[in-house]
């Protein structure tokens, strides 16, 4: 696969919008099409070659083409805005709005990541190795919409927010959590290998919540039914299985009431 | 000042039967003028539509609840937002879009007059500081007064010139238009947790019923000698069924001659029908009911309407008729505001999404093309989309696609999820009718200007006229085949010129124009008891002081106001 290597030369001022970098934005362009693609500093637009060096020339389609940010994007937002397809490697951190709105490819962040990491993703894989700050998949703000598919995962702590409005795909937080998640749900499936202080499951109507950890203060509207034996993330686990959130509305099917599912794991 | 000949267009303006003619249009000093000397500016319109500039009888577009809306659904501006660019200010959102996208999206479509539908008297110093703020698009507002204390009281007690005396000051203290009427008596009745769902149905304390408040409203307005009619939002809104209510409504208009010297003709403005004319006795057998409401139209001239078309987007519903909202959120789960005005009104917002996989959406968008492919007289039949209750005014071009075109009729029912269920309970299926340009005119100029009392101004071509005048890049001897290259032509006109400035070129934005604001001031005898009654509700109920009511004149900057003299 073709492989357009961006290291950063400057770093600017203010944060930069860089929806360019992604393989859809990139496909079929040569190194000097993709340097003077458009990025913004505030209102201030440049082009792409007045941050990085670009070497190598893009694939012919989005899944043929490989991105590698070689070095610190921790003031580059929207990295893999919108992608499709192809793969997006940072060899270090990441800003805000990684992956958001993605609906295909791979990206992978050796660093941290800032907030709103893959907000209302629709699909494919999204890892961070380091931690991530708050909002992972959530949806947009004010949004009913959150995230619909695909598989995010972040191998250190995350903020608060995590999968607001989740409605499919998957997400797994390796480390701690701090607040909120799955606030809304819809659907699902939101995992924390580590402890949440609390607001878990808050308003969920739908989906799968796995906290591997202790939460610390569990939400009122969650019900205990059971303690099951389970396999997350490819290990077994013993888990307490509550329901909720029994304040929200749920729907019904087949006459039965839909609930969400909150599996903690059992003393 | 500058002159302009627009020469060789196709022109259409129905207030001198102009059906297509090839003729030249010239302007001076901001009007229409019989022709223009040797040293005007000349636009070639050869093969091109002329129209006078767009009227838009009911949108809302300023005011606490628009803002309201942009509060509450930031989404509503994600991905639908444009930089600004060459001197021109940055436009958001798409269902509630910011001052500047409206004007600049009503310029674009060729639209002069726009009117802000629901006023909340005690936030009027808001409305026209937002409608300020809308450049290029003349504006007016028109006030609620169906669930307003004193007015309730006056009519009551059959006090008419009270009632006069009453509007005409709030006409004066809001500088609004006209007298709106939302959901007459149910929204006050909300306050004890009721509505009025149909004309009989007494509000609570006030034990006055909807239909003693619209006949009374309706008398008070011709009374006052307004240049608009009462303009209303009918009880029992959204409902199946609701058809037999808004017949029962229309017919208050039965008997009743307008008396004003602004040439219009109609008593009661019935807005958005689409939402009033519903048959069945839930959703399970919701269906249209369209022709009986239009038959009943057609046969009583005093009475004009707007469509309130559905155009399947996603957008957001706001309306003072708190009651609806809160039964709409209730159906749709999705997120509510509601605010009640002191003793005016009240408001609520909720976002809908109009699906094209939901038959009831279906229903709904059918019934809003019925309403105007059944009706026989189109200089009484308005179109609007009750922006952005039904969809977005942006999407006025796309009705008239609809409207002039068959074939991109039957496309759009072929793509509903339940073609067959949406067919069977309309007749949108078997209507063959194509809406013409003339009568696309009709609905946009000539018909609305004249129901506003405004056709001195806007709604034609006639020298003396207000000099608005769009040129769409549509050969009316070749219309284009593809549907969306029409709605496309009216989306970005090639030519708008607004008082006698070019304000859009080739769809784009040259001007920020010279916006007015209008208003009414009715002149009536002095009456002092009304100004009692005001001064006391003032101290004993509302949470401001009569001094800080009034809407301060440096709010409107660019007044043009119309004078009315009531009779004693």
């Amino acid at each position: 696969m073709p492989i357009v290597k961006l290291t950063p030369i400057a770093q600017p001022e203010l944060c930069l919008d860089c929806y360019a970098i992604s393989p859809d934005a990139l496909a079929g362009l040569t190194e000097s099409g993709i340097a003077d693609l458009e990025v913004w500093e505030g209102k201030v637009r440049w082009r792409l070659g007045d941050f990085f060096e670009v070497s190598g020339d893009a694939g012919r389609t989005p899944d043929e083409t490989h991105v590698v940010v070689d070095g610190d994007a921790s003031r580059m937002k929207y990295i893999g805005y919108k992608m499709t397809g192809g793969m997006i490697t940072v060899n270090g951190s990441a800003d805000m709005y990684l992956g958001g709105w993605m609906k295909g490819g791979k990206i992978h962040v050796t660093g941290d990541v800032d907030s709103f990491c893959g907000i209302q993703m629709e699909g494919g894989e999204i890892m961070v190795d380091g931690r991530a700050q708050n909002h992972v998949g959530c949806a947009y703000r004010g949004d009913w919409r959150g995230m619909r598919g695909g598989t995010l995962r972040i191998r250190g702590d995350a903020g608060n927010d995590i999968g607001t409005f989740i409605n499919g795909g998957t997400i797994i937080v390796e480390g701690n959590a701090f607040i909120h998640v799955s606030t809304h749900g819809e659907g699902g499936t939101v995992i924390i290998k580590g402890d949440v202080q609390g607001r878990v499951g808050g308003q969920m109507v739908k989906g799968d919540i796995f906290v591997l950890g202790a939460i610390q203060h569990m939400l009122p509207g969650f019900k205990k039914v059971d303690t099951i034996e389970k396999e997350v993330d490819g290990q077994p686990y013993r888990l307490d299985h509550y329901v909720g959130d029994l304040g929200e509305r749920h729907p019904s099917s087949r006459g039965q009431q839909v609930l969400g599912n909150l599996y903690v794991r059992a003393a | 000042m500058a002159e302009l000949l627009i020469k060789n267009g196709s022109v259409f303006d129905p207030t001198r039967s102009i059906n297509g003619d090839v003729m030249d249009v010239a302007i001076r000093d901001g009007r229409i003028v019989e022709s223009a000397g040797p040293n005007a500016k000349v636009i070639d319109a050869s093969g091109k539509t002329v129209m006078s500039g767009g009227v838009d009888i009911h949108a809302h577009v300023a005011g606490p609840k628009v803002n309201a809306g942009r509060t509450m659904r930031p989404e509503d501006k994600l991905f639908k937002s444009q930089a600004a660019a060459g001197g021109y200010r940055m436009e958001m959102g798409f269902s509630i879009p910011s001052t500047f996208r409206t004007g600049y999206d009503y310029a674009r479509m060729g639209y002069a007059f726009v009117m802000e539908a629901a006023m909340p008297p005690l936030h009027s110093p808001h409305v026209h500081e937002e409608i300020h703020d809308t450049p290029i698009v003349d504006e007016a507002a028109l006030p609620v007064f169906g669930n307003n204390w004193f007015v309730l009281e006056y009519l009551k007690r059959g006090e008419i010139e009270n009632a006069a005396a009453y509007i005409a000051w709030l006409l004066k203290a809001s500088k609004g238009y006209g007298i709106k009427v939302v959901n007459p008596g149910g929204t006050e009745a909300w306050g004890w947790g009721l509505n009025c769902l149909t004309l009989d149905d007494a509000v609570p304390y006030f034990q006055i019923t909807p239909k003693e408040i619209v006949s009374g409203l309706i008398e008070t307005n011709e009374a006052l000698g307004l240049p608009h009619s009462v303009h209303i939002h009918q009880n029992d809104l959204g409902n199946p069924g609701n058809y037999r209510t808004t017949i029962d409504t229309l017919r208050l208009a039965e008997g009743v001659t307008a008396k004003n010297r602004f040439g219009r003709e109609q008593v009661i403005h019935s807005t958005h029908l689409q939402f009033h004319a519903y048959g069945g006795d839930g959703w399970g057998n919701f269906e249209s009911k369209a022709r009986e409401v239009v038959d009943y139209v057609n046969g009583q001239k005093n009475v004009t309407f707007d469509l309130g078309a559905v155009t399947l987007d996603e957008t957001t519903t706001m309306t003072a008729d708190g009651p609806f909202e809160h039964h709409l959120n209730g159906l749709n789960h999705l997120k509510w505001t509601n605010v009640d005005v002191e003793l005016e009104t009240a408001a609520g917002v909720v976002p809908y999404v109009y699906s094209p996989s939901i038959r009831v959406c279906g229903i709904q968008w059918a019934i809003g093309l019925e309403l105007a492919l059944l009706c026989k007289d189109m200089d009484r039949c308005f179109i609007s989309t009750d922006h952005p209750n039904a969809g977005p005014f942006t999407r006025y071009p796309r009705i008239y696609t609809w409207l002039m075109s068959r074939k991109f009729r039957d496309e759009t029912i072929g793509s509903f999820k339940y073609s067959d269920k949406v067919v069977a309970a309309t007749e949108i299926a078997g209507l063959d009718r194509e809406i013409s340009l003339y009568e696309i005119a009709q609905m946009t100029r000539s018909g609305p200007a004249k129901a506003l009392g405004l056709k001195d101004l806007y709604g034609g071509l006639s020298p003396g006229q207000d000099g608005n005048v769009v040129i769409y890049d549509i050969d009316p001897a070749n219309l284009p085949s593809d549907p969306s290259k029409l709605e496309a032509a009216f989306q970005r006109a090639a030519w708008f010129i607004k008082t006698g400035e070019v304000v859009v070129k080739d769809g784009e934005i040259m001007n920020h124009g010279n916006k007015r604001t209008l208003w009414v001031r009715a002149n009536v005898p002095e009456n002092p008891q009304v100004k009692r009654d005001i001064h006391d509700k003032f101290i004993k109920d509302y949470t401001v002081g009569l001094q800080n009511y009034e809407v301060r004149d440096y709010l409107a900057p660019n007044p043009y106001v119309i004078e009315v003299e009531m009779e004693a």
